[in-house]
């Protein structure tokens, strides 16, 4: 059976009620894995208290942050402090320069963009050629889609078109997640993999976004975080002590 | 020979803070479907509603398989009933009720 994950499930982490709410009903809308997003300087309490939630609702917990840099600089310091204390690392690209950063440097696992400002989506042919370097896959949020109405659904479902051909054609990664903060706004992962065709998405492709990849990207970000790792290709797999 | 154009059941969930008739259900999935594929794409759906399942609260509606995909579209997109929030669930899908009723 076919594993499914939310890489981004917005719960608020400070109101343990709604958290488990918004947990239990991913695990009885299919998903195996969900990634919880939290400030950087979050403490290791409060990530702990979340992924108690998940194992009690029997759902894989990932730990995510979402970096807002304001520059290049910036980015590369947020990275410096916040890679080894996260699973999952996504950046929110709010200028050309720190989408260009972020699409080159293997420490990215996602790159978001704005829904609600449109110029700010710097996912062009450029930026995807650098991102198809490096390990970091577009992040499409469809909680967006459901909030917004009339003419900004329909720009943004126009320029969710012109970057998934974009990306589909340079081969990056596609990641779908929900971006959902009730449970209003969460769907069952077949029924986001529809809702993805309405992007031109295939929906063989639609549903690799929303289990293939994202597994794939929390299992190479944990074999890396874990003590045995060296480098890629190479590990630690045992210890000779001399007397 | 025309051939018979295949269907697809579906097993829909409807969750909302008041009480939703199942007229009310149909009615926000229509214009959903209208809202996302137009007039022309919503006459190529064919959805009818079926029955009503009271023990379990589902509702089953039926579409031309063709369209499946964007009937999902459509459900999944669907965030209001009645001006309320709600939100309706795909509960199950097959293409005959005897195995929509196994699967649900």
């Amino acid at each position: 059976m076919k594993q499914f994950a939310d890489l981004h499930l917005r719960v608020p982490p400070n109101d343990i009620v709604q958290s488990e709410k918004m947990v239990q009903k991913a695990s009885e809308l299919g998903y195996s894995l969900v990634a919880i997003p939290f400030p950087p300087n979050t403490t290791r309490n409060q990530i702990k208290q979340l992924q108690h939630i998940c194992n009690q609702a029997k759902i894989d917990f990932v730990s995510r942050t979402n970096l807002s840099p304001r520059n290049s600089n910036e980015l590369l310091h947020d990275l410096r402090h916040c890679r080894r204390n996260f699973e999952i690392i996504a950046v929110r690209c709010y200028t050309k320069d720190v989408a260009r950063q972020a699409a080159k440097d293997r420490r990215v696992d996602l790159l978001q963009f704005s829904v609600t400002n449109l110029r700010q989506r710097f996912f062009d042919k450029q930026e995807a050629e650098l991102a198809s370097q490096a390990l970091s896959s577009l992040e499409i949020e469809l909680a967006p889609l459901l909030q917004l109405t009339s003419f900004s659904r329909i720009r943004l479902l126009s320029c969710l078109q012109r970057e998934t051909a974009i990306a589909q054609r340079t081969k990056v990664p596609i990641t779908l997640s929900s971006g959902a903060t009730t449970e209003m706004l969460m769907r069952g992962p077949r029924d986001y993999a529809a809702l993805a065709t309405v992007f031109d998405l295939q929906l063989s492709s639609a549903l690799k976004a929303l289990s293939e990849t994202p597994l794939v990207t929390v299992e190479r970000n944990r074999a890396k975080l874990s003590p045995e790792y060296v480098a890629p290709g190479i590990r630690v797999t045992g210890m000779k002590t001399v007397d | 020979m025309i051939k018979r154009e295949k269907r697809r059941y579906l097993a829909l969930k409807a969750v909302s803070e008041q009480a939703l008739g199942k007229e009310a259900v149909l009615d926000a999935i229509q214009s959903s479907v209208c809202r996302l594929f137009g007039e022309y794409g919503a006459s190529k759906t064919k959805i009818k509603l079926i029955k009503e399942v009271p023990e379990k609260s589902h509702l089953v509606i039926r579409c031309s398989h063709l369209m499946l995909q964007e009937v999902r579209a459509s459900i999944a997109s669907t965030v209001e009933i009645n001006g309320k929030p709600a939100v309706i669930h795909v509960v199950g899908v097959s293409g005959t009720l005897k195995a929509l009723a196994k699967k649900t």
